[in-house]
């Protein structure tokens, strides 16, 4: 039997951290479409989020005159450590070279990086608007920031790794294991990224109202490329956290070598997988409203405490047994 | 004390020899109208707020050259009463009744910008409200002077200078929003005086869509004033052109058809259903429930193309005229509106039971935004805003004009939180009340003409009083010696509930804003004039 046909590992982590932005906006058309349909309406094409991106891409990007070189440069910041972030989740494939130098430490890292950005550029023009919308970036992230470590930590003491690739390994090692660690991680990593990507109760990604706005804030003053760049950051991190929690907890389908067949049959798990947390998403956004604000605390408290109850029932029901 | 007794309490008390207000007989629609001398200017509104009544509004007239007129409207519940004064162009003064009624603000910087009274001991002392930087502190545009065609402005100079009261202190900082924001809404500009989240304190600026109105009004016929009086709040086109023809028709003395009278309320009740349920979809939006802005956006839609369809109009525009209406309804529609009332009734029930106990909903709208009874009646807060603090004034039940005089009304709708929740339940209550209303006229519809002709009366004043969706509205028409307008003022319930706003918002936090306004939802345009 002939050999199958193998892709060199970096070409694969390459085409891979290719299909990141690629499929980013396609997951956004997706929710939008289904949130539409749930509210009888009709919706844009799926494929909008694309035609939006062309069509900032082609307009002329302003900037204020009070901005500094850091607003110029923060785009480029966010989008390429949002980036670098997503091509360390595994996609399609897993046990990528970008798996094995990036763990999860690192992705967190990165994306603290572009916040890190995020939140200056907000403040940098002076506007009111910047300023909140930071301002309240911040109180989220650093809430929402440790939930998520002890989340992936509590995936990582069952795998006896901080690789994703590990851990997902470990678990289809495993089979279908009902573990009270996964259901608690599980519940509090969903928190985390409904709250990160911006997504209802914390934040809302269509509101035109000013003062409501904590992502749409820090963007407000951003035009042209500059803000293209922003918002496909903004549609990769929902992404990485809908690949993060799919393909971590239903690792099946995900391609385990780099043959073609492989990673057919991975591209269209993840594809059915994202499909189903999307629409999951838009039923949520539609039964609940945004929360007051303050509010948004007690939300990422609760992730907080199910990632400690994740941790806690890993040492006491799954250590040694 | 009854209600009734306070109205002839205070006309004893004016008419007595100490002030010397004598009984005019000018103004058609309002009974009693009582003329003051100027000096007595203020204690007529220190006698008004003993006896309890409700300001309801203030506004200047250029009688020629020489003479300017100020008219007061004071609301009992159950009647009004007029005073008015002379004051010379030489020497506008009078005293100011913001003291007692702090709701008036603005109408009496908006007397002072248009004609030039200046209000002594105003809080705000002359600072301007609608004149902004358009034309120059001596100029006032509806002095005769004037020129009707107006003078260009040029490019207006950024009202930059306007004295916002600041606050300051550590970690006090300063909030500007507007006038042009990140949606398409009218512009407005507010500044928020904040502390974190926190408000402290919040200043309106309004006047950007000035359009000059009032002075457009100048030279019309009839029918080119409610014409225009259909324009002065898009979303109130029906009520602003029923009180400008009320005006109008009280002036000359004429008598409307009662079928013209019905058709009218109908116009008016479908007017408040559409607007209410904007309004309630609008306040889901603000707190990210989109499903019952879709859901009310839908019914609103469908509720307009009826418009449309059996009224000619999807905001219903043009639809009165003076003396009547302008389109009969078609012999067939009663039927299929009373079906499509039915339709819209079944869809509520379900819908409003969701918003009026979904937890998220709840969590957002409760305690949200409290406007207390007291500051409701000391500022004169009608329509949603008044009902939701529990103020229970409705001009169909408490000075019923025609058609309503007629009809088998329930008690106006009444709460008592005083939140955003309330005054949304207010608007759910009363797009049922509105309803049942519609069905009534419906049935009861009579047969005859749907217009008649306006006799026009030379030198003729009235004043029209309708309710409208968002609450009480006056229209004052004055006509000149050839039968013209020579003034028109519409006052828009959203003189008495802007300010509201800067209340109720104190001690919320910022993000919780739009959702305030929204359930305030204040005419700029029927404001801005």
């Amino acid at each position: 039997m002939d050999e199958p046909v193998m892709l060199s590992a970096w070409g694969m982590a390459l085409l891979q951290a290719l299909l990141y932005p690629a499929l980013a906006p396609l997951l956004i058309g997706w929710v939008r479409k289904v949130k539409a349909r749930l509210h009888n309406r009709r919706g844009a094409s799926v494929f909008q989020p694309y035609r939006d991106l062309r069509k900032l891409l082609a307009k002329e990007t302003r900037v204020a005159h009070t901005a500094s070189p850091l607003f110029r440069l923060a785009p480029y910041v966010v989008f390429v450590a949002t980036w670098l972030a997503a091509a360390t989740v595994p996609l399609v494939a897993r046990d990528l070279p970008t798996a094995q130098i990036a763990d999860i430490i690192v992705l967190v890292g990165m994306l603290g990086l572009a916040r890190f950005f995020l939140a200056l550029a907000g403040m940098d023009v002076g506007t009111a608007f910047g300023g909140m919308g930071s301002s309240r970036e911040m109180m989220i992230s650093s809430l929402a920031e440790p939930a998520m470590l002890v989340a992936v930590f509590t995936l990582a003491m069952s795998a006896h790794s901080t690789s994703l690739s590990s851990v997902i390994g470990y678990h289809l090692a495993e089979g279908f294991v009902l573990r009270p660690s996964y259901l608690f991680a599980f519940g509090a990593l969903v928190l985390v990224a409904l709250a990160e990507s911006g997504r209802i109760p914390v934040d809302n990604p269509s509101t035109h109202l000013e003062l409501t706005m904590i992502h749409e804030g820090m963007l407000l003053e951003y035009t042209g490329r500059h803000l293209a760049l922003m918002e496909l950051a903004a549609h990769l991190k929902l992404l990485l956290y809908g690949v993060l929690i799919a393909n971590v907890f239903v690792p099946w389908g995900i391609g385990q070598a780099f043959a073609p067949a492989a990673l057919a049959l991975g591209l269209g798990a993840i594809l059915l997988k994202l499909a189903v947390l999307g629409a999951a998403l838009a039923v949520g956004e539609t039964v609940v409203a945004k929360m007051r604000l303050f509010r948004a605390p007690a939300f990422l408290n609760l992730a907080l405490l199910l990632a400690l109850l994740g941790l806690l029932s890993h040492v006491i029901l799954e250590v040694g047994a | 004390m009854n209600v009734t007794d306070s109205l002839a309490d205070l006309q004893g008390l004016l008419t007595a020899p100490g002030i010397g207000a004598t009984a005019c007989a000018g103004v058609a629609g309002v009974e009693p109208c009582l003329a003051l001398p100027a000096a007595h200017w203020g204690l007529l509104a220190e006698l008004a707020a003993d006896a309890g009544l409700r300001h309801a509004g203030v506004w200047a007239d250029a009688l020629d050259a020489d003479r300017l007129r100020v008219q007061a409207l004071f609301a009992a519940p159950d009647g009004y009463l007029l005073a008015q004064t002379e004051v010379t162009s030489a020497h506008p003064e009078l005293a100011s009744h913001t003291p007692c009624f702090p709701g008036v603000d603005r109408l009496e910087r908006h007397a002072q910008d248009l004609l030039g009274v200046r209000f002594v001991g105003h809080p705000r002392g002359t600072v301007r409200w609608t004149r902004h930087q358009a034309w120059p502190e001596t100029v006032h545009p509806l002095r005769p002077g004037f020129p009707l065609a107006g003078k260009a402005p040029g490019r207006t100079p950024a009202d930059a200078d306007y004295p916002i009261v600041r606050l300051q202190g550590n970690g006090v900082f300063e909030v500007p929003v507007g006038p042009v924001h990140a949606g398409v809404i009218a512009p407005g500009h507010f500044r928020f005086q904040v502390m974190g989240e926190d408000v402290l304190r919040l200043e309106e600026r309004l006047g950007y869509v000035h359009k000059g109105i009032e002075k457009h009004a100048v030279g019309r016929d009839a029918a080119g004033l409610v014409r225009l009086a259909a324009r002065v709040a898009a979303d109130s086109s029906v009520a602003h052109a029923w009180a400008a023809a009320q005006a109008l028709e009280r002036a000359c003395g004429t008598e409307v058809p009662a079928r013209a009278l019905h058709l009218r309320a109908l116009l008016a009740e479908r007017e408040r259903v559409a607007n209410h349920l904007g309004d309630i979809g609008g306040i889901c939006n603000d707190v990210g429930f989109s499903f019952g802005q879709s859901q009310c956006t839908l019914l609103r839609e469908r509720w307009q193309r009826d418009n449309a369809t059996y009224f000619g109009h999807r905001l219903l525009m043009d639809t009165l005229v003076p003396g009547g209406v302008a389109q009969d309804l078609a012999a067939t529609a009663p039927e299929r509106l009373i079906h499509a009332h039915a339709e819209l009734r079944r869809v509520l029930r379900g819908l409003f039971d969701i918003l009026d106990d979904h937890p998220p909903l709840n969590d957002r709208l409760l305690t949200t935004g409290i406007l207390k009874h007291d500051t409701a009646r000391l500022l004169g807060c009608t329509g949603y805003v008044g009902k939701g603090s529990g103020l229970a004034h409705d001009l169909r039940h408490h000075a019923p004009y025609a058609p309503y005089d007629r009809l088998q009304l329930a008690a106006p709708v009444v709460e008592q939180e005083g939140d955003v929740a309330a005054r949304m339940r207010v608007r759910m209550r009363e797009v049922h009340a509105s309803l049942e209303l519609l069905d009534q006229l419906l049935a009861t519809l009579p047969e005859g003409a749907i217009a008649t002709s306006l006799m026009p009366r030379p030198e003729g004043c009235g004043l029209g009083l309708v309710e409208g969706w968002r609450g009480e509205l006056v229209a004052l028409v004055r006509l000149d010696a050839e039968a013209r307008v020579a003034r028109y003022f519409p006052r828009d319930p959203s003189w008495f509930n802007w300010p509201a706003l800067e209340h109720l918002i104190l001690g919320n936090i910022v993000p919780d804003f739009p959702v305030c306004n929204k359930s305030v939802n204040g005419s700029y345009s029927g404001v801005d004039l």
